[in-house]
């Protein structure tokens, strides 16, 4: 594993901050995987996040399918720079970070697409930038993920409660917290294989721009292991916050919704991947605990807290592609300027991170809402 | 443009089947369980046509076998 001698130095600033982007869509989507199983208490906290960030590392060797699609799809690889690069991925760690402090689950996908799309713009013009793959592979399936992950999980809860309804109840909690288990861990793993592999597309594309790879080439080995170690580390810190909001917040979550959001979001994620299909585990996830939470009784779902998450991805990929453009703007002007928007970056990074300490969300208090807005003003139907 | 619609809608039906299957066969399989505790004398199941153990037993092993399969099959698409 030697690095090539003629690897520039931006490069070298460019995996890394890859990487720091990859660590930041960990502990962002930790909650796609865990926060039903958290809150319904079929694993403890930690060990959840435990378990989350062994199944990512592991995932992220098992497929390389979307690294391909996506570096060679969304913008003109042959019109940007490693600088473009650089400021993309810091438009979505910056707004990655911004919603983690909000514990809204946004998309880490399309914060790294807006981030790239912006800072292409800025240097290379809106030519650079493939916008009928922008809709195709990102825009329709980001409208479409959701609903069908939701229609899945309202169908299978709608299900899963009217085929037990005469059962057990012990039995049959017990038996969806144990199946719970595993649910969870698939999506995990699927999430290591699809969003590890995003990162691993980002760092070889500057790679083959900068000349260091031949175009069409997969990702090397070290780029593989530095990815999937990043993310699991990401996820196994946990993103408590949005944990709270999507296993809490969104609805009392029971053993029998959890498991069925879970099993959705798998189907959908493992399903749509295998065809190379770039999708936002976070809104599928998302979509799916929405589906649960009404697969029991409509009214079981905080409609208000729907309202701020769409919001939030509405937002999410103009948000950080302005973002990626000022960024791309500010470094366009050499090594100052990647120097200053770097110092920028961490400066607000340390911000946000000073800003969270003042109400922490961790481990032991994330499924504790006593005094959270939205839940004491609109309470979940209690349990039937 | 083009919109993969194919793609999409494949990606649907097969998550929409599998996603429910393995939901509904969980389901079945703690129904089958189920009927190795006995029902509460007075409670809601008692009196009610119940399975025999070991039928329920044997309902839950074949529904598990069926999600294992699935859940087999999902593992290997991550690596193929």
């Amino acid at each position: 594993m030697t690095a090539p001698v003629d690897v520039s130095l931006i490069v070298i600033v460019v995996v890394i901050t890859a990487l720091v982007f990859d660590f930041t869509n960990g502990f962002h989507d930790t909650a796609n995987a865990m926060a039903t199983s958290i809150a319904t208490g079929a694993l403890r906290p930690k060990v959840a996040v435990l378990i989350a960030g062994v199944l990512n590392v592991v995932g992220a060797f098992l497929s390389v399918e979307v690294a391909r699609t996506i570096s060679s799809g969304l913008v003109d690889e042959a019109r940007i720079s490693p600088v473009v690069i650089f400021a993309g991925l810091i438009g979505a760690i910056i707004w990655n970070l911004l919603t983690w402090l909000l514990g809204l689950p946004s998309s880490s996908s399309h914060a790294l697409f807006g981030g790239l799309i912006g800072a292409t713009v800025v240097a290379a013009g809106l030519g650079a930038v493939h916008f009928g793959a922008v809709l195709s592979k990102v825009i329709l399936p980001a409208i479409v993920s959701p609903v069908l992950a939701g229609i899945i999980a309202l169908t299978a809860t709608y299900l899963a409660y009217r085929t037990t309804a005469r059962a057990d109840s012990g039995t049959v909690t017990k038996g969806f917290k144990a199946g719970q288990i595993g649910s969870a861990s698939m999506v995990a793993l699927a999430h290591g294989t699809s969003d590890a592999q995003k990162t691993m597309g980002i760092i070889t594309l500057t790679l083959i721009t900068a000349g260091v790879l031949s175009p069409d080439s997969g990702p090397p080995f070290w780029v593989i292991l530095s990815a999937g170690l990043a993310i699991g580390l990401g996820t196994y810190l946990g993103g408590w916050r949005i944990i709270r909001t999507l296993g809490k917040r969104v609805s009392e979550i029971e053993t029998p919704q959890g498991f069925a959001a879970e099993a959705s979001t798998t189907a959908v994620i493992l399903t749509s991947s295998h065809l190379g299909l770039a999708l936002s585990t976070t809104q599928v996830a998302t979509g799916a605990i929405f589906g649960a939470g009404s697969g029991r009784r409509l009214a079981a779902v905080r409609w208000s807290v729907a309202r701020q998450m769409v919001v939030a991805w509405i937002l999410t990929l103009p948000a950080a592609a302005a973002v990626g453009a000022v960024a791309a703007w500010v470094a366009s002007a050499g090594t100052v300027g990647i120097v200053l928007v770097a110092v920028v970056a961490i400066a607000l990074a340390a911000g946000i991170y000073a800003v969270s300490r003042r109400r922490p969300v961790t481990a032991d208090n994330v499924n504790d809402v006593g005094d959270d807005a939205a839940v004491a003003h609109e309470p979940a139907v209690p349990a039937r | 443009m083009t919109i993969d619609w194919a793609s999409l809608g494949l990606v649907s039906v097969v998550s929409l089947a599998a996603g429910v299957a393995v939901v509904v066969l969980v389901s079945f399989a703690l129904v089958g369980l189920s009927a190795r505790v006995r029902p509460r004398p007075g409670g809601a199941e008692d009196g009610a046509p119940t399975l025999s153990a070991g039928a329920g037993t044997a309902i839950a092993a074949v529904c598990l076998a069926a999600v294992v399969a699935i859940v087999g099959f999902g593992l290997y698409v991550i690596v193929s």
